[in-house]
């Protein structure tokens, strides 16, 4: 990234699924856009764009983040995880298994979305991170256990307009197992 | 949206640099308000000076037995942090209670603190707002207000402030540490926000320019116990109705210390002095809660639609109140 002062556009590099792409981007592109309409990664998908869905919700550096709501330019340098990169060769990733195990889906669209958040969640709760739901006497240190109230909480920021929440629940507690 | 300019300073002071020397520029954090804006039309900085690169985003102990918080701390990182946890819990529980696990993985303690209100005539570039256009007009006094203020609002605005962690800082008399182009000054979280006034387009009191380095919390009292307790129209990733934080401590039955905030209320954070007069040194028991909340809540000018509200508020704090003051009064048997 280019330290100076750049007038309307910048030229960044965003590590995509493990490979390095360059871009020259204005500075209005939203990782969002960037991911869908300059690296054709379709899969992350765009819901309402006002963070409010989660459908645009990709992996930063590890952690999940609402796409549409950061501009490409403020994720120079930084690791990107999409649904597309979740896979390894042809071998789905155990949550994508078990959303298709558990058919935790309709529609489809929020799913890839539902996917990159449930693949982070496992990785919170693992940390032992709390939830509004984590009862606050339960001190820090191991893995919390997640139960469907957590899941459900954890999960609260995507959004199934098909109400497939059963499954999604149901697929998420069998990818914890 | 406006095109817009962008720079990403790796120090503090080349980034309160930029907004001294560009007009209009805004300092870009978590961005999970501000790219919004940008987007809904409501600002169109010339300048986006991107604070990701500062080294601000620390939470480190201090020696004085407090925490120091720095602006950049994702919220989700300072909600998960062992001190925080387990001697700041209110504090951890009211950033758990907001947003979503993405936004909190996003967001930060400055950009909290400096989010707007979530009015929806605020957000509307189509109808009228004193706060986005000064001297435009107010249609939410007459209008939708379910969700706004009932205390301390005037006739310029009704809003209110979105933060679940700006209550609990004013619960725990934080501080909020700015740095400006003159130097640095340090402000309680109780007075960082306005209320609306004649100027309800001032959301705080940061000047022109002013960046918000950190937010210092300073030791909880001995023996205190803390939480926050939050109502709102769905379980989970919603604006508060209405809110409470509490710091309390209870000797031999009656209550020592007491630090009663309220939330979606009013334009900032309502720290509750009236109530807590009457907590000061009295019996522990429900009837002081009760006459404590109705102290508080008696200055209440509900709206047309939201005066559930104040009965809702009452009912949290009278609530949280029994609760800590059973589990202190369990404690110390």
């Amino acid at each position: 990234m280019d330290q100076t002062l750049s007038e309307r556009a910048s030229t960044v590099t965003l590590r995509v699924n493990g490979t390095d792409r360059s871009l020259t981007l204005d500075h209005r592109t939203t990782l969002l856009d960037a991911l869908r309409d300059h690296l054709d990664l379709t899969g992350t998908k765009k819901g309402c764009d006002h963070g409010q869905c989660g459908a645009c919700t990709v992996l930063l550096d590890g952690r999940r983040v609402n796409g549409c709501l950061l501009f490409a330019v403020a994720c120079a340098g930084r690791s990107v995880t999409t649904v597309e990169g979740l896979t390894d060769g042809e071998v789905l990733h155990p949550v994508q298994e078990a959303f298709v195990a558990r058919d935790a889906l309709q529609c489809g669209y929020c799913t890839p979305g539902q996917i990159c958040s449930a693949v982070a969640l496992l990785d919170e709760a693992a940390r032992g991170e709390p939830s509004h739901v984590t009862p606050p006497e339960r001190l820090p240190g191991g893995p919390v256990p997640l139960t469907p109230d957590e899941i459900r909480e954890r999960m609260s920021g995507n959004i199934c307009r098909c109400g497939a929440y059963p499954n999604i629940v149901a697929a998420i507690e069998e990818a914890a197992r | 949206m406006k095109p817009f300019a962008y720079v990403r300073p790796e120090r503090t002071e080349e980034a309160v640099a930029h907004l001294a020397a560009h007009p209009g520029a805004r300092f870009l954090a978590g961005g999970t308000n501000l790219v919004d804006l940008m987007k809904l039309g409501v600002t169109g900085p010339p300048l986006l000076v991107d604070l990701g690169a500062l080294p601000l985003d620390g939470v480190a102990e201090t020696p004085d037995g407090g925490l120091l918080v720095g602006a950049t701390a994702r919220n989700s990182d300072v909600a998960a942090h062992p001190v925080v946890r387990t001697r700041y819990p209110v504090l951890s529980q009211a950033l758990l209670a907001g947003a979503s696990p993405q936004l909190r993985n996003a967001a930060t303690t400055g950009g909290n603190l400096l989010q707007r209100t979530r009015c929806p005539y605020f957000q509307d570039t189509s109808t009228p707002c004193n706060k986005r256009v000064p001297g435009s007009g107010c249609p939410a006094r007459e209008g939708v207000h379910r969700d706004l203020a009932v205390l301390g609002h005037s006739a310029h605005c009704v809003a209110t402030h979105p933060s679940d962690m700006a209550v609990a800082l004013a619960a725990l008399d934080a501080e909020v540490r700015l740095r400006g182009a003159d130097g640095e000054r340090t402000v309680p979280v109780t007075a960082f926000h306005r209320l609306p006034g004649d100027r309800p387009d001032l959301d705080t009191v940061v000047a022109p320019g002013e960046l918000i380095t950190g937010v210092a919390l300073p030791a909880p009292p001995p023996g205190a116990l803390s939480a926050y307790r939050k109502a709102r129209d769905r379980a989970s990733y919603a604006f508060a109705l209405a809110s409470v934080a509490l710091v309390l401590t209870v000797e031999d039955g009656r209550v020592g210390h007491a630090a009663l905030a309220f939330g979606g209320l009013a334009h900032k954070p309502w720290r509750a002095r009236a109530a807590e007069e009457v907590l000061r040194g009295a019996p522990a028991t429900a009837e002081t809660f009760r006459r404590a909340a109705d102290a508080e809540l008696a200055a209440a000018e509900p709206l047309r639609d939201n005066g559930f509200k104040v009965p809702l508020a009452r009912n949290l704090a009278v609530g949280l109140l029994g609760d800590l003051a059973s589990r202190a009064t369990a404690a110390a048997a």
